[in-house]
């Protein structure tokens, strides 16, 4: 059964008709080819395929294309904003916290979540809230170092902010 | 400008942070269609029928074939790259894998018939319509119950499902004969578990063929996309290997278990030329659970023996190794050759003998997996040194000092011959433990571990100091060991006429970081800028040949062609720069990217000699043009990186849980080109040592069903699983290859499995325990810590 939905992707907004099992991972990768969400498994655990949903991290095999109606996502792709690298970009790339690349779009997604609940997270915060994203290549040593370089930029930067 | 030695940030990095990198199930070719395999859901079985009608009438099917329409068609099965010898000279049993089974099926997930659909969903529900009739037959997962009178046949033309069996070292009369003579023998019985190597990114394969060219592309999740060629072409499909191209593009991990050629990719080529037109194959996860080869998995028994002193006399091992139902690429190789020969250790043990029987089971293909009979090997020796010094009553540490070789830089002081058949290159095994321990505070550690268990809380420490090798490896050896291949590599060099660097090599990067490192040596020796240089690999087309990457080989084998490679470009430029500053080539230094006659200030830059090479105006008679240079390296010796690794945990006795409190690990990798990458190489391969240590573990029931292939039954460390690591590192460079380098893919992985167990056998020994099997889960500790056996 196709089902009509309207969404916002990255700051555009689509308007397809999608079949009502189409997964909303497969939407994104197969329907507007933004390829840079992945898909690890099959059974919602390595968190390869996470998103932020009204700002709010999902693994996009969880969720059908359907329940995206209405919503607001952002991707990997339309994380950099103006050309500017969002922090945890960054982060990943000054600490080494990739190595093959295939779990990064979704552990970078996940950690923005995170960053946005607790902005000042402890190392244990940071393993827990990654718990849901496999990573075979870095041991996650590096992982956790991005996303406390992240963390300590978007603090100064507020900061900045506050002062300006 | 130097960048050898310094952490310089990744070059690959931007389009991986912002999801532009492109693994193969991310291309989408014109007129593509997607297939879909139907599996065994038995281990064994034989294949009554196939009914197809069903699924062959839905609308959007393209095709269906079995096995059958394989076999008819004259296609041969993959074949084994390592051919492993009976010990009467017998060569091994190599039974046909075909792309897929025809009248049985002989492990869970072993492909019947694929279904090829013009999108996944419509393959996916045409899959279901098809109809196999089985008759399923009894099973056998272990090995040591597979070479038993009676057990189950895998294949029915090998007798007791034994592929070889293989003895290396000391003859058994002296081994015994030393062990006879010891005056302590420890004597582990142990499962070296089976493991999955679980890349991220499942396997996937897109084949191609153009009829227009009459030309074959596979895209696929490859570690070796030139051997891939090789097999697929000469072997399998029998088409020249000039209209094949593979195509290896970003590929997310690999930990081993993407070097081998799979069926799948010979499966997608040849529905391609079927159907003329583009096929697609990505694993299920499911699927990789079933299908991607799996590790370890050895039965065995470790005898060491001791002196009053606690010197090493001996050393006796038989193993029986699993290899799954058919023998996958280098199957055979890994319980043998990259297991048996490191059984040496660190150690000056004089005699040693290891009995090895290969042995065919109704489970997937067992190879290589991130170290590849080294982590079997350092484990069966490192469990060994701690259980005997606890039951000689001596400090493991120790224990180790006492029976290291002594250190040798392989320059001055020549190699160590081992009694299993290597020669190691440089060492200096003391130094590694002696950082170790002083980065562990020893000391302390003890006082505070007799404290804690005053007070209920188990703490422990566990040690593990190893030897792998590494920079796979000197053609002509391992030819006479059974590869059917050349383990050398290919390193290209073109200098453009601007004075830029395209290098194109054969090893293959999935997150090694090759596109920074191998661009740090060819900027530093050219002395160009880092940004001028760029690395290409992973396309047939693009790159000449090549071996592809594995056994911590990249650097070491394929960073020396490239090397081989500069060498020839500079010796060039000498003759144009000799040229154009009317000296001698003799008289001439080159440094700083700059040609210079010695004791002048007369010097050319490197680019006004690349630009030269192309406009060739004014230039040395009989010299071609042009600055392009291609290099084959073939290693002398493997390398042999080594180091210590220390564990602490602390065992909750209410629950039985293992917590990783540290981990120490201190590795000499020779000399280091990216501290950062090096760094991180080590860190990934801890985790999956420790993963195997503690959390993870195929498992087959008694029926071959495999009952953990799910991320949500199999268990992949996670981020709360570990501590952050304390690295370090020795330098002791390798003399025999131009960097002076080791290799460090494996090094985590091969070291700190046994040193994360051995610590938990020291926080239990007050339990009067010595052995609990791996993985350590808390269910077991909690049940041999209650007496709930």
């Amino acid at each position: 059964m196709a089902t009509n939905i309207q969404v916002t992707i990255n700051g555009k907004s689509y308007s397809h008709e999608v079949d009502g099992r189409l997964l909303l991972v497969q939407y994104l990768r197969e329907v507007l080819r933004l390829t840079g969400t992945h898909v690890g498994c099959d059974t919602s655990n390595c968190g390869a395929c996470t998103v932020l949903v009204d700002g709010q991290a999902v693994k996009a095999c969880t969720m059908l294309a359907a329940q995206a109606d209405g919503r607001e996502i952002i991707t990997i792709e339309g994380l950099a904003e103006n050309g500017q690298l969002h922090p945890l970009q960054e982060g990943f790339h000054e600490e080494h916290g990739l190595q093959c690349g295939f779990c990064t779009p979704g552990m970078i997604l996940t950690a923005a979540d995170l960053l946005n609940r607790n902005p000042d997270p402890s190392e244990t915060d940071i393993r827990e809230a990654l718990e849901g994203n496999f990573c075979r290549c870095t041991g996650y040593h590096n992982i956790v170092k991005s996303v406390q370089y992240a963390a300590e930029k978007m603090k100064k930067g507020e900061k900045a902010a506050a002062t300006a | 400008m130097t960048y050898i030695g310094k952490s310089v940030k990744r070059v690959e990095d931007k389009r991986f942070i912002t999801g532009k990198g492109q693994y193969t199930d991310d291309i989408v070719l014109p007129g593509m269609c997607h297939a879909v395999i139907i599996r065994s859901d038995y281990a064994h079985a034989k294949i009554n029928s196939i009914d197809t009608s069903a699924a062959e009438e839905m609308d959007g099917v393209v095709a269906v074939f079995t096995g059958k329409d394989i076999e008819k068609a004259g296609i041969n099965g993959v074949p084994c790259g390592w051919q492993v010898n009976f010990k009467n000279g017998d060569t091994m049993k190599e039974p046909p894998h075909h792309l897929l089974a025809i009248d049985k099926v002989r492990h869970m997930g072993d492909g019947v018939a694929v279904i090829i659909a013009e999108d996944l969903a419509t393959a996916r529900d045409a899959a279901d319509q098809v109809m196999v009739d089985y008759e399923e037959l009894d099973a056998v997962v272990n090995p040591a119950e597979a070479v038993k009178d009676g057990a189950p046949l895998v294949h029915e033309d090998v007798p007791h499902n034994i592929c070889f069996d293989w003895e290396l070292g000391n003859p058994k009369e002296e081994v015994d004969a030393a062990l006879d003579s010891a005056h302590h023998i420890t004597k582990l019985e142990f499962v070296n578990q089976r493991v999955i190597p679980n890349a991220v990114e499942p396997r996937s394969a897109i084949g191609h063929y153009q009829e227009s060219k009459d030309h074959y592309t596979l895209y696929t999740t490859s570690q070796n996309p030139h051997l891939t060629r090789l097999l697929l072409s000469a072997f399998v499909l029998g088409i020249p290997e000039h209209r094949v191209r593979v195509v290896a593009p970003d590929v997310g991990g690999g930990f081993g278990s993407k070097i081998f050629h799979y069926i799948e990719e010979a499966l997608m080529v040849w529905c391609s030329k079927q159907l003329n037109r583009p096929v697609k194959w990505t694993a299920t996860r499911s699927e990789s659970f079933m299908t991607d080869a799996h590790g370890r998995d050895h039965v065995t028994t470790a005898e060491m023996g001791f002196d009053k002193e606690g010197k090493t006399v001996g050393l006796r091992v038989k193993t029986y190794a699993n290899l799954g139902a058919f023998l996958s690429t280098f199957g055979p190789c890994v319980p043998t050759w990259l297991h048996g020969t490191l059984l040496q250790g660190l150690y000056t043990t004089p005699k040693i003998n290891v009995d090895v029987t290969g042995v065919f089971t109704h489970t997937v293909a067992v190879d290589a997996y991130r170290g590849a009979g080294r982590p079997e090997a350092t484990y069966l020796l490192e469990r060994l040194m701690d259980t005997a010094a606890l039951e000689m009553d001596m400090d493991p540490a120790e224990l180790r000092f006492k029976n290291f070789i002594p250190p040798f830089d392989g320059v001055n002081e020549p190699g160590y011959e081992t009694q299993v058949a290597l020669t190691y290159d440089s060492g200096n095994y003391h130094g590694v433990l002696e950082r170790a321990l002083e980065m562990v505070g020893y000391e302390d550690f003890r006082k505070e571990q007799e404290e804690a268990r005053k007070n209920g809380k188990y703490l422990g420490i566990g040690f593990s100091t190893y030897i792998e090798a590494c920079g796979i490896a000197p053609s002509a050896v391992v030819g006479a060991l059974g590869a059917r291949a050349g383990l050398y590599e290919v390193g290209q060099v073109r200098v453009q006429p601007t004075g830029t660097v395209s290098v194109y090599t054969g090893s293959h990067s999935h997150g090694q970081g090759h596109e920074t490192t191998f661009a740090q040596v060819v900027a530093d020796r050219l002395g160009i800028d880092l940004d001028d240089v760029e690395i290409v690999h992973g396309d047939s087309e693009a790159v000449a040949f090549g071996m592809g990457t594995y056994g911590s080989r990249s650097l070491a084998v394929g960073g020396s062609a490239i090397m081989k490679s500069l060498d020839k470009v500079i010796e060039k430029g000498a003759k144009i720069a000799a040229h154009k500053l009317e000296a001698s080539e003799d008289d001439l230094e080159f440094k700083e990217g700059k040609y210079t006659v010695k004791g002048t200030d007369k010097s050319v830059a490197f680019g006004d000699i690349a630009l030269t090479a192309y406009v060739p105006h004014d230039y040395p008679e009989g010299l071609e043009p042009g600055m392009d240079f291609s290099s084959f390296y073939d290693p002398v010796n493997f390398t042999y990186p080594f180091g210590a690794h220390i564990a602490i945990v602390e065992i909750e006795k209410e629950t039985g849980q293992v917590k990783l409190k540290r981990f120490i690990a201190v590795d000499d990798v020779g000399n280091v080109v990216n501290p950062m990458i090096v760094d991180g190489q080590i860190h990934g391969g801890l985790a999956q040592g420790i993963g195997q240590a503690l959390l993870e573990g195929a498992v087959y029931d008694e029926n071959g069903q495999l009952i953990n292939g799910s991320y949500m039954d199999y268990t992949m460390p996670r981020a709360d699983d570990f501590p952050s690591f304390e690295v370090d590192r020795q330098v002791t460079p390798c003399p025999h290859n131009p960097l002076g380098v080791k290799g460090a893919g494996e090094a985590g992985t091969i070291g700190s499995t046994p040193a994360v167990v051995n610590a938990v056998m020291d926080a239990l020994s007050p339990f009067g325990i010595n052995d609990v099997p791996m993985p350590v889960t808390s269910e077991r500790v909690w049940k041999i810590m209650n007496n709930h056996h």
